[in-house]
């Protein structure tokens, strides 16, 4: 693999072959055409299913363009997360400041939209310009008397995971703030669900059943009244640990509610998450329902699934996602699909999450940390992958090779989570994989 | 603050308190007179750069900035062009924010020509870079007298996105690539069309028209290969296709430049204090550096302009336009002639960038819809003097902004009841809210496949927009029938 970049070969492992850890965690290299995006992105994607929330994007108007609309994240009321609001900074702007125009924006939005909370987002130049948000915050928050939290996400201090963080620190201002509530005996939280498709609906179905109150879901159609009560749930329950794991750390230690790690995708992930939160609760009925649920489901599911098992049983697939928690569970899935999963990798997985997805992954597999375009089509045609799963900016590498693709990225419009997600799953997969298209590909023209 | 050509880009006296400024940033028009922008209805001028450097050969282009500037702008122009857009990052952090930006700027320069082997590295600057003052020209100026390992031009963009907006950017970095490589020569017999940003599909077409007309033509930038590729066999780091060099060093001792597009970035620019000398167009650096004779038109959407465009290239080449052109043209008449009641006086809604408002309008207007709003988020300042120029028919009754957000749009389409959106995929939205129904043209198409091989210009463009846009209100019409028929 000498045609990689030579600073990039720490993060890229072959599991049977190198016996090292793969680097991670490290910033993206300059040139390297990273398939991450920037600390802004990771804020704004975690904060953006706050559906009765203002997001106002402070600095020119690119990152705001970029992000309008951007996340399937579906809200059963209010819609006001899907509008973009920037203060469109100018030149003049810049060389002035832009607090004013921030507190006449905000001022403005605030009145028009009636949010319940508003969230701004500093991009690059807020802070170099010097214009002190938390001030014009703090003012309007007076004067309108609702939060409105600065998001302190210049894009250049850090990566997307970054971005996380400072996204659970402005969550964190919120959670707390209502004591009034008091939930049922059993009451959760989840975290790190976005609700993409509907799914958090799903879920919420799931918990409903085996008895379990729901108090917030940070942040799939999220609510600035739910977070606030946040801390009143006895349980929180986090997926995609790369983006939410902050605050539940943060509500452990404030609050002394634990937290576990799940992930609700495919049959055995699923299954795995109902029956620890029904054992942290400790209910023989609870566990029981659980059981049923999980028997029900599966009963159903596991013969559905045969014929798409069938047409799949040896083929190979490619994984480059966004968080790892999501390529573990994916690797899982796969397998359930009689799939073998040739090259793995994530923008923004941690040690540990490597060493899992080592340990999951047979001998052979390729596993690489922020990838690019280069080594993953490199990758692909190393491995002769039938099926890549990835984002919007991998969907083009596979389809220009001619190579079946999976989105697993914000924007999909099809659930993926719970036991009609693994149904929805294989359907897609079997689609991409077994659709009369390919063999045009490789035919003389 | 300087800009990367090293002038000093401001003179105005500082106004009393900060962001003073705001009170005249805010458009006239904009709905409610609104600070902030809602939904806006353009891009920042780094992803126009990307574009257009995507037209040269060999051309990788770098975003001198964070990395979102460039992953952001990756993803949005993979949705529309559904094709894999490599974009390097020089990845700023918090050091280089502080310390300045050209450790991690040559950083990226060696990554890009290790991977890539490229001719040339596109740089476009972002308001980050600009705004703590990275001079690149400096940078590159060290990179070459250092440890520096491989052959390569750089060309440099000055494109902060609180300038202008993406099509700014665009044109920018058409100017910088031929500013670097035009050679001033003997006139020859080749001429030069810089068409502006349209779709790959158009950049086919008018490469026929050039052809049939037996005229050697360079299209700057020309992205039709690049952004727009067959499946490979093995992946391509660098897509085919482009602007050859040779062409762009060609280009200042052509017979002419042609350049489509009235308003380009030649207005008083929103909120731009820069410098007016350096943001002329490549074809009007090549007309005065290089007496190259400039010939602007609007794009040549509808008969009328595209008319003016065949006049020209008879004029150039001094042959008549053949009969495969003179036929589109008399069938097109005839599918106005046609289909005309259905369109007559409906009344349309378009958006979008300046020029392509300009030549939309230019054509709606001249088969009878009547043009109720042209909006555009770009604030040159020349848009209602344009399309009243190019309207002659209903133009003095068009409502004209700049500066105009989505929220306007929708505002002052909920209040003025068009029949008909016409503009790109954003405007969904406002379409679907009024029940109305919206023909996709543009930049960009995110939701429907093909949004790069729209046909937008010439006779065999226009004749396919304008069956889109009948046929889009007949089935309105159809579908909103209580019984449904099956004749027009």
């Amino acid at each position: 693999m000498n045609q990689f970049l030579k600073d990039r070969e720490t993060q890229i492992v072959t599991k049977g072959k190198q016996s090292a850890e793969i680097a991670c965690e490290k910033k993206s290299l300059a040139g390297s055409v990273s398939q991450r995006a920037c600390v802004f992105c990771g804020s704004r994607v975690v904060l953006y299913p706050i559906a009765d929330a203002l997001h106002v994007i402070h600095g020119p108007v690119g990152c705001a363009s970029y992000t309008w609309d951007i996340r399937g994240a579906l809200s059963s009321g209010p819609q006001l997360h899907r509008l973009s609001f920037t203060t469109d900074l100018k030149e003049k702007d810049v060389v002035f400041g832009g607090e004013k125009k921030l507190y006449h924006a905000l001022s403005e939005l605030i009145d028009k939209h009636q949010p319940k909370a508003a969230f701004v987002f500093s991009t690059c130049i807020i802070g170099v310009i010097g214009d002190d948000v938390e001030a014009v915050c703090r003012q309007v928050t007076r004067e309108k008397g609702i939060d409105v939290i600065p998001v302190m996400s210049e894009g250049f201090n850090g990566t997307k995971k970054d971005g996380y963080k400072i996204a659970c620190g402005a969550l964190s201002r919120l959670v707390g703030t209502d004591d009034s509530y008091k939930p049922s005996k059993y009451s959760i939280n989840i975290l790190g669900d976005f609700n993409l498709a509907g799914e958090l609906w799903i879920l919420a179905e799931y918990y409903k059943k085996l008895g379990v109150e729901l108090v917030s879901c940070m942040t799939g159609d999220g609510r600035v009244e739910q977070i606030r009560r946040a801390h009143k749930a006895t349980l929180n329950v986090v997926q995609c640990s790369g983006s939410m794991v902050h605050l539940a750390k943060e509500m452990e230690e404030k609050y002394g509610i634990p937290f576990m790690k799940v992930s609700y995708f495919g049959i055995e992930d699923m299954s795995d998450a109902l029956y620890e939160v029904a054992r942290f609760f400790k209910d023989e009925e609870m566990m029981q329902n659980a059981r049923e649920l999980v028997r029900e489901e599966i009963s159903q599911l596991l013969p559905a699934l045969q014929p798409y098992r069938q047409k799949l049983e040896g083929k190979k697939a490619a994984i480059y996602v966004g968080g790892a928690f999501k390529a573990i569970s994916l690797v899982k899935a796969l397998r359930l699909l009689g799939m073998k999963t040739v090259v793995v990798g994530s923008q923004t997985g941690n040690a540990d999450d490597y060493k899992l997805l080592k340990e999951l992954c047979d001998d052979g597999t390729i596993i690489v940390d922020d990838s690019n375009p280069n080594e993953l089509s490199e990758f692909v045609k190393l491995t002769g992958a039938n099926l890549f799963i990835g984002g919007v900016k991998e969907r083009p590498i596979a389809h220009k090779l001619g190579l079946g693709f999976c989105d697993h990225n914000h924007e999909r419009k099809e659930a993926l989570a719970g036991y009609v997600g693994m149904m929805n799953f294989a359907k897609e997969v079997y689609a991409s994989v077994t659709s009369p298209v390919w063999k045009f590909i490789n035919s003389p023209t | 603050m300087k800009n990367t050509n090293g002038n000093t880009i401001l003179n105005s006296p500082p106004l009393e308190g900060r962001g003073a400024a705001v009170l005249n940033s805010s458009p006239l028009g904009r709905s409610g007179g609104a600070v902030s922008t809602q939904n806006a209805c353009k891009l920042c001028s780094p992803l126009g750069a990307s574009v257009a450097y995507k037209g040269f050969e060999g051309c990788v282009p770098l975003i001198h900035g964070s990395q979102g500037c460039a992953t952001y702008i990756r993803r949005y122009l993979i949705s529309h062009y559904k094709e894999p857009i490599d974009i390097a990052s020089s990845n700023f952090t918090e050091d280089s924010t502080i310390f300045g930006g050209d450790r991690n700027f040559k950083i990226a320069a060696q990554n890009i020509i290790n991977q890539y082997k490229p001719q040339i590295i596109g740089i476009s600057t972002t308001c980050l870079s600009e705004t703590i003052g990275d001079d690149i020209t400096l940078f590159l100026h060290e990179l070459k007298s250092e440890d520096f390992d491989g052959n390569v031009e750089f060309v440099v963009a000055s494109t902060p996105s609180y300038q202008g907006t993406h099509i700014d950017g665009f044109h920018e970095a058409v100017a910088a690539v031929v500013r670097k490589f035009a050679k001033k020569g003997n006139t020859g017999n080749h001429i030069n069309l810089f068409p502006g940003f349209i779709s790959t599909e158009d950049i086919r077409l008018l490469k026929e028209i050039v052809a049939d007309f037996g005229i050697e033509t360079a299209i700057l930038p020309d992205y039709s290969e690049s952004l727009d590729n067959p499946v490979w066999d093995t992946y391509k780091r660098i897509p085919e296709g482009g602007t050859t060099m040779e062409e762009v060093e060609r280009s200042g001792s052509a017979k002419a430049s042609i350049e489509f597009g009235t308003v380009l970035n030649l207005g008083k620019l929103s909120g731009r204090v820069k410098n007016q000398n350096l943001t002329k167009t490549a074809a009007q650096y090549l007309e005065k550096e290089m007496d190259v004779p400039l010939v602007r038109l609007p794009m040549p959407i509808g008969i009328t302009q595209t008319d003016r465009f065949f006049e020209e290239l008879e004029k150039l080449t001094g042959k008549k336009t053949t009969e495969k052109y003179t036929k589109q043209r008399g069938r097109l008449v005839d599918a106005y002639v046609d289909a005309h009641k259905y369109v007559f006086g409906k009344k349309a809604v378009v958006y979008g960038e300046e020029d392509f408002v300009v030549g939309m309008c230019a054509f709606l207007d001249e088969i009878g819809i009547e043009i109720v709003l042209a909006a555009s988020g770009g604030e040159s300042g020349l848009l209602e003097k344009e399309i009243l120029k190019h309207c002659p028919e209903n133009g003095e009754k068009i409502t004209v902004r700049e500066g105009f957000d989505f929220e306007s749009i929708r505002e002052w389409s909920i209040t003025n009841k068009p029949d008909i959106l016409v503009g790109h995929s954003k405007g969904y939205y406002i379409a679907r809210e009024l029940e109305i129904p919206i023909v996709r043209v543009g930049f960009p198409i995110h939701d429907r496949i093909g949004g790069q091989r729209i046909k937008h210009l010439g006779y065999a463009g226009t004749q396919e927009l304008f069956d889109k846009i009948v046929n889009t209100l007949i089935e309105y019409k159809q579908d909103s029938s209580p019984v449904g028929y099956k004749y027009m």
